[in-house]
């Protein structure tokens, strides 16, 4: 196997407010390689994003970020210094933002915005980076790209905003694309488009893809490996297949109870769901994050809960064995 | 690609942003009027050598406040009559919209660099030089602008240069507070991320990122500034503290000519008058610009 493309070993995201400290991330680890998609699943405020925002540089000074490991494609990303840290940002890695509304600046055309994306990296003629665009707006299913190239973003709709940004972010051929819950200010017509267009894409290009999401849906039909975080910690990680068939962390089980399966929930039955709120993170965390809410708690679960093995690269935070039995 | 959307570019009528600027600002009867008169004392202080046909500075005692010509005895070669010292009223008209307009725009220019460096820093910034810049416009604002104006004049003689920098030093409040709140507004929105995702460096960011989308608002402040100026010079002038004789200035001519306000009305309400114009003009350009630019900020 080849090195991996990004490698993350216990990273922290910490931010100081006020009296104490909200640790937000607390020692995730992962590696992805070249044509893998990871998908980072969680509940708001699980430290989804800031995860992301932190393997991009993106992050305030106000907020501190450690990590043991933080690699991408061997270079470590802990000392680069900014000019380096730019160089790379929408060259080899790229993000796609959430909010297609907001994420396109309203006073430039579409094409001025693509071809900067590229021309602030590679030293093309303006008009080659058009070419490019117009190429790309084609790839992410634009159809009239020479006009669209001359638009301004409030002329398009969000689907075909956020296929921009998509195609903003290919516009370097970048070797990872970070994508935070791009399909959550979508209908859900558009979403199923939009993903199946990252995926091809990936597939195409032979890229690595961070997904971040809280739609189990998405997570069944592009994942190749999942992590499923909960305060600010990654519960239980491994492949789709793994997960969705042996979810072996209560929280996990919780998620996937939520959703109905065709066939299996019958009508009229509640959906499963997980009571109470999320454990403020601020001061000290010890334990599993987990236990006020899990029905399966014991006392040892406000110790150290170790890193457990299912099977394989399954790896999941909890005492108790995994309930093949209780499978959604 | 299978997933293409029915719609196609052409199939969407829309108007491009200029356009549509330009079919709101036709509709718009202040910002045209506005337009209008300052394009007109624009015309007048460039070409003032050219239609006023006697010198603003030679006196004539023999002529002196010969009435404008509505009015009985008016001399024809003098249409808006002469002053004490017998000029011709419509030269010093003329010659004193230069000065106007000349300390207006500049001291809007001065004010607007200094208020929006501060404002666009705080806005962008945040954290300590955000209490550092509202500190400063605190600061700005606890002080009474005339009294400093008249004070800062007084200790260094009144002089056009003098009451332009003074201005211009003491008038940038406004941009300041309106930059830092709109660039504020700007600095959360996604494409400012994104375009640090795509390697932008701040100074990138802030010049063609966040300028483009605040630049409405700096002309608006910079019209309102510029009226404010032209009053204020006006004041000072009126004072005996701004621009000092002979030098035309509309400030002045009332100055000088309300000893005789009783018997000689139209000495103070010729320039009165040019100055209230001028004023509510650019106002109501500054008003209409708004409307126009951002037409969701009305009301």
């Amino acid at each position: 196997m080849t090195d991996p493309i990004l490698n993350v070993r216990n990273l922290t995201v910490d931010i100081p407010i006020g009296a104490g400290t909200l640790h937000a991330v607390r020692g995730i680890d992962f590696e992805l390689n070249r044509g893998e998609t990871l998908c980072i699943v969680g509940e708001s405020g699980s430290g989804k994003s800031l995860t992301s925002l932190a393997i991009m540089g993106l992050l305030g000074k106000r907020l501190q970020v450690r990590a043991d490991v933080l690699e991408f494609e061997g270079r470590d990303l802990r000392s680069m210094p900014p000019r380096e840290m730019r160089a790379l940002r929408g060259d080899r890695m790229a993000m796609i933002f959430q909010e297609p509304m907001t994420s396109l600046n309203p006073a430039y055309t579409i094409g001025d915005q693509l071809c900067e994306a590229l021309r602030l990296h590679r030293k093309v003629s303006k008009a080659e980076a058009m070419t490019r665009a117009a190429d790309l707006l084609g790839k992410v299913g634009i159809t009239a790209a020479e006009s669209r190239l001359r638009q301004f973003p409030h002329q398009l709709s969000g689907g075909l905003r956020q296929r921009v940004m998509i195609a903003m972010a290919l516009m370097c051929e970048p070797d990872l694309i970070i994508a935070d819950e791009p399909t959550t200010a979508l209908d859900v017509t558009i979403q199923a488009q939009i993903l199946r267009l990252l995926a091809d894409l990936k597939r195409e290009m032979n890229m690595a893809l961070i997904l971040v999401t809280h739609d189990l849906g998405v997570v069944a039909r592009i994942a190749d490996k999942v992590a499923v975080m909960y305060a600010g910690e990654i519960v239980e990680s491994g492949s789709a297949k793994a997960i969705f068939d042996a979810p072996a962390h209560p929280y996990t089980r919780g998620l996937l109870n939520c959703i109905p399966v065709p066939g299996k929930t019958k009508p009229g039955e509640p959906l499963g769901s997980i009571p109470g709120i999320v454990p403020s993170l601020i001061g000290t965390v010890s334990g599993c994050a987990f236990r006020s809410r899990c029905e399966l708690a014991v006392e040892a679960c406000a110790t150290t809960v170790p890193e457990r093995s299912a099977s394989g690269e399954h790896m999941y935070r909890c005492f108790h064995e995994p309930l093949k039995s209780e499978v959604a | 690609m299978t997933s293409t959307p029915a719609q196609t570019a052409e199939s969407i009528v829309a108007l491009s942003p200029g356009a549509m600027l330009r079919r709101r600002a036709f509709g718009h009867y202040g910002l045209l009027f506005g337009l209008a008169v300052l394009g007109l004392v624009f015309a007048a202080a460039l070409f003032a050598p050219l239609l006023a046909e006697h010198s603003p500075y030679t006196q004539n005692l023999a002529a002196r406040m010969k009435p404008p010509f509505w009015m009985a005895g008016a001399d024809p070669s003098h249409l808006l009559g002469t002053d004490q010292l017998g000029r011709d009223y419509l030269a010093r008209l003329l010659y004193g919209a230069r000065i106007s307009l000349l300390i207006g725009i500049v001291t809007a220019v001065i004010s607007g660099l200094i208020g929006t460096t501060l404002g666009v820093a705080a806005g962008y910034f945040g954290g300590k030089v955000d209490l550092a810049v509202t500190f400063l416009i605190n600061v700005r604002l606890a002080m009474p602008v005339v009294l400093v104006a008249l004070a800062i004049v007084a200790l260094f003689g009144g002089s056009l240069q003098i009451v332009i920098l003074v201005l211009g030093f003491l008038l940038w409040d406004r941009f300041a507070v309106v930059m830092r709140s709109s660039v504020m507004q700007i600095r959360g929105l996604e494409y400012v991320n994104a375009a640090r995702a795509i390697g932008c460096t701040t100074p990138r960011i802030l010049l063609s990122e966040i300028m483009p989308n605040v630049v409405n608002n700096l002309i608006v402040v910079m019209t309102l500034e510029m009226a404010h100026a032209i009053l204020l010079e006006a004041a000072l002038s009126f004072l005996g503290l701004g621009v000092q004789p002979p030098t035309p200035s509309w400030g002045l001519m009332i100055s000088e000519g309300k000893e005789m306000m009783l018997f000689q009305p139209w000495l103070i309400t010729i320039p009165g008058i040019a100055l209230f114009l001028l004023v509510l003009a650019i106002n109501l350009l500054g008003d209409g610009l708004r409307d126009v630019t951002a037409p969701e900020a009305k009301g």
